[in-house]
């Protein structure tokens, strides 16, 4: 059995599949750009992108990504870890500030954008509605996403 | 985006790429983990913990009590009552009893069933009123009393005055208690170290509170534990006390072991044990006179620390300081307590004891406006302080801008409250939909005050090449003090600020600052670096004059560069700092910044209690339907005074976030003590505003630089976490008609009858 994360085929082993998805990608792959906000699939603090969509990885075992493909926030920026221009505009709004919302954010963000590049705000805030933060009133953060629409047209 | 308003973070990278490593992703060979063991009990006294089947069980390297506590199982920021583990009794529900640590963290939680503990249940202490009559019984022993503290203030005659006075409202309000909900839970790592040292990476807001409550349950002296600086997943005011008592457990288990150990906590178990914000029982008498003059005040409040005290002195303290809001009151008696109880313990929060006070008082002027058939605004201005106005405290406030006004001209212009007001539904309209606008205003005394020490510091250490390497004594919290204090550092030395490394500071290489709270990171972090800046720039001046060919006062630093009096002579920043190695000189600077004395006299609740302050307003529009009394938000906006903005983006972010923040407060958020139990511990049913909640906002920044300040810059934190409940409530009774004096705010939908 097999996945792609962040482009790069895994061979899951039959003992793997049974596991939380967010921990073996924490733990076993070393991936901890996905952070622990609840363990309830409440927060979406542990977003990652399966086949384009969205997941809560903490709700999800290993085998629901077999033959799929994983994209988690260290895939996101370029092979010369340059900035995607999604992240780019998080960066230049002031979308950030604690940080430990924003791998979810942005990855929700990229799957709103991947699925529709003109996005109202309203559209947006329902978008990123299941990322709780605390810190930014997520205002700043909606001003990301809308600059960063053009670059997915 | 102009280059003004982008925003611009020396830790944006790290954070946006994932790559920024939190506690909870460091790891370390050998690493054990460690979890809390809690008991069924909210107020019991423990007569035995029984491990020795937790300890048989396969991965379970120790289990850790009280009793191996080679230091102080107590202590505390201001009283030493606070239990890292529980000994004598269990005095609230997130008492913790035992630490069990075993080889993986699935292990160690598998076996907490397996610690048990035997206790002597005693009824609970829930009710603070109660608490503090005498004859109750008590918390803590030691105390003699449930009465954590008392604070008051005294001025002119606030009885007399109430029974002259032509108007008197008495109305009592009651806030609630409430999480901090920073999305990443208190987690601490452990490592010793061969040379003895304890080190500690823990998602702490306060690494030298940390520092010391590790010191103390090791017992060890303060130079033999090093916390050291990572990024943390929010604080606002929450990453102190419990994460401290987490790490304290943690080295403790890492001493015990001889490996290093990780405690990382599940949300319930914050929820669970992390102190909160305090709920408050508050009576206001405010008396005044026809013409729309407040006469006298009387205030009573009552704030359940809940099981220890810990800055509840403090918290309670600010509420005192600024009881009667912005105005200028000439008599007032008032008495603030805070009590123990056996509920969750309470401490800071932003905003520290005013979004309470503001709740209040932002409601009763609009009342006694209304009761003087005069609008809020003019009611307001006849009352609030200006440039010169004397404080309650008969503190005069004649050092800075006094822009309280202006923040108020400002919001309201801004939202176009005047002709809005006029459209709101009063309780009537013809649709489902009432409609109201409303606001709130404040001032805030900036920093500690009276609190205690006041004091910080930087070092700014230049290299061969020109690249230099800064640190202060204030700690990221995501708000972006790193980034200010760069910002400030390239201001100052006239550099680019990509030349400068925040070198992110452990306690054992930077003085104790105080903690990164109270909205003091940019004011007194920021005047360290300046003071630092400054002090580098008179030593290169000095060196580097004749070579210039200038006295030394009229030596520039600019763009990079450092000129003589022309623009002839001239080295650029790296060349000036080669010269400087090579004549044997190091481009090294300590700076200091220490706060303006204060002063506080606790018999008569009189002095100059704040070394400066800010001033700001709140507005709000919305909707409430008459048939579910739901409330939808239409807009929001924020005007504050900063001092100056250092990093315009997010001084912004600071406003949205606080607006954000007051919203829960105002309408969401509630912990639901259930008997002393903490019954909604996760986000499925402890609701922080999402982004479908909110509004868009606006935000207007007032900069009238604080002489007070080196850097003339303030602080944004918490001013704008303390309004939006007050606006909110205002707007739903422009809308409805209806007040509403507790928190959070449950509108009533009307009735058949009375929608008719």
């Amino acid at each position: 059995m097999i996945a792609y994360i962040n482009g790069r085929k895994r061979v899951l082993a039959e003992d793997d599949l049974g596991k939380n998805l967010l921990s073996f990608l924490r733990d076993e792959l070393g991936l901890t750009g996905a952070k622990n906000g609840c363990g309830i699939g409440a927060c979406g603090a542990c977003t990652v992108l399966v086949n384009n969509r969205p997941v809560r990885s903490c709700r999800k075992a290993v085998a629901d990504i077999v033959d799929a493909n994983v994209l988690t926030i260290e895939g996101l920026a370029r092979e010369d870890g340059s900035l995607h221009p999604l992240q780019q505009a998080f960066a230049d709004a002031g979308a950030i500030q604690c940080g430990f919302c924003t791998p979810g954010m942005v990855l929700t963000a990229h799957a709103l954008l991947l699925a529709n590049h003109e996005p109202t705000r309203a559209e947006i805030r329902r978008a990123i509605s299941g990322n709780l933060c605390r810190c930014t009133g997520y205002q700043q953060i909606i001003d990301a996403i809308e600059s960063a629409a053009k670059f997915y047209r | 985006m102009s280059e003004k308003h982008k925003a611009w973070r020396n830790d944006a990278y790290a954070k946006v790429t994932g790559r920024a490593q939190y506690a909870g992703d460091l790891r370390f060979h050998g690493m054990l983990h460690a979890v809390p063991v809690y008991t069924d009990f909210v107020h019991a006294r423990i007569r035995r913990i029984d491990a020795a089947a937790a300890l048989r069980s396969p991965g379970v390297v120790r289990v850790i009590t009280a009793r191996d506590v080679p230091g102080s199982v107590t202590f505390g920021q201001i009283l030493r009552d606070y239990r890292m583990l529980a000994d004598d009794k269990v005095r609230f529900n997130g008492d913790v009893a035992a630490v069990v640590v075993a080889e993986t963290r699935e292990r160690a939680i598998a076996v907490i069933p397996l610690v048990k503990i035997e206790a002597e249940e005693l009824p609970p202490l829930l009710d603070p009123d109660e608490a503090m009559k005498p004859g109750a019984p008590l918390v803590h022993e030691g105390h003699g009393s449930n009465v954590v503290n008392h604070h008051k203030v005294r001025r002119g005659d606030a009885a007399a005055a109430l029974r002259a006075c032509d108007h008197v409202i008495e109305q009592e309000f009651r806030t609630q208690l409430i999480e901090h909900a920073y999305l990443e839970t208190e987690t601490a790592v452990a490592v010793p170290r061969p040379d003895g040292v304890t080190e500690i990476y823990a998602s702490t807001q306060h690494p030298f509170s940390t520092r010391r409550f590790v010191a103390a349950l090791l017992g060890v002296p303060l130079a033999d534990v090093e916390v050291r600086t990572v990024p943390i997943g929010g604080g606002f005011g929450g990453k102190d006390d419990t994460v401290s008592v987490v790490a304290a457990r943690a080295a403790l288990a890492a001493k015990l072991t001889g490996r290093p150990v990780r405690i990382a906590y599940d949300r319930e178990w914050s929820m669970r044990e992390s102190y909160k914000r305090h709920p408050y029982r508050i009576r206001y008498r405010m008396g005044f006179s026809s013409s729309g003059r407040i006469e006298a005040c009387e205030v009573r409040v009552v704030a359940d620390a809940g099981a220890y005290c810990s800055v509840t002195p403090w918290v309670t303290w600010r509420s005192t300081v600024q009881c009667c809001g912005p105005y200028d009151v000439p008599n007032v008696h008032c008495d603030v307590y805070g009590v123990y109880t056996n509920n969750v313990v309470t401490g800071a929060m932003r905003g520290f004891g005013s979004p309470q006070i503001n709740f209040a008082v932002e409601q009763l002027v609009e009342m006694a406006a209304e009761r003087c058939g005069m609008s809020a605004t003019e009611f307001r201005k006849r009352n609030m302080v200006r440039q010169g106005s004397v404080t309650i405290t008969g503190q005069k406030l004649d050092t800075h801008t006094v822009s309280l006004e202006q923040a108020l001209d400002s919001t309201l212009r801004g939202i176009g409250y005047h002709g809005k007001h006029a459209k709101c539904s009063f309780g009537k309209s013809g649709s489902d939909e009432l409609y109201g606008i409303g606001y709130a205003i404040s001032y805030r005394g900036m920093s500690l005050g009276a609190e205690g020490m006041d004091f910080n510091s930087a070092v700014i250490n230049v290299q061969f090449d020109g690249s230099i390497l800064l640190e202060a004594a204030v700690h990221e919290n995501g708000q972006g003090a790193e980034s200010a204090m760069v910002l400030i550092c390239a201001e100052q030395l006239g550099v680019d600020k990509q030349r400068i490394r925040y070198r992110m500071p452990s306690t054992a290489n930077i003085p104790d600052g105080g903690t990164t709270v109270a909205s003091r990171g940019t004011i007194m972090g920021g005047g360290a670096v300046a003071n630092a800046a400054r002090a580098l720039k008179a030593r290169l001046a000095e060196l580097l004059a004749a070579k210039l060919e200038c006295p030394p006062d009229r030596v520039r630093f600019s763009n990079d560069r450092i000129l003589g009096a022309d623009d002839v002579h001239a080295l650029t920043w790296p060349e000036a700092m080669q010269q400087l190695f090579l004549a044997q000189e190091y481009p090294y600077s300590f700076g200091t910044f220490k706060a303006p004395q204060v002063s506080w006299d606790e018999h008569t609740g009189q002095g100059k209690a704040y070394f400066t302050w800010v001033y700001g307003c709140q507005a709000v529009e919305l909707t409430v339907n008459k048939r579910t009394g739901r409330v939808k938000l239409l807009g929001m906006s924020a005007t504050h005074e900063v001092g100056k903005a250092v990093n315009h983006a997010m001084v912004l972010g600071q406003f949205y976030g606080g607006m954000a923040m007051g919203t829960g407060y105002a309408l969401f958020e509630e912990i639901h003590n259930d008997g002393g139990l903490v019954r909604n511990a996760n986000f499925n049913h402890y609701r922080i505003p999402r982004a479908t909640d909110l509004p868009e906002m606006t935000g207007i920044i007032i900069e009238n630089p604080d002489p007070n300040s080196p850097t003339g810059a303030k602080g944004v934190g918490e001013p704008t976490n303390e309004l939006m409940a007050p606006a909110i409530a205002n707007a739903i009774y422009n809308a409805t008609g209806v007040r509403h004096f507790s928190l959070p705010i449950r509108v009533r939908p009307l009735t058949g009858e009375e929608r008719a």
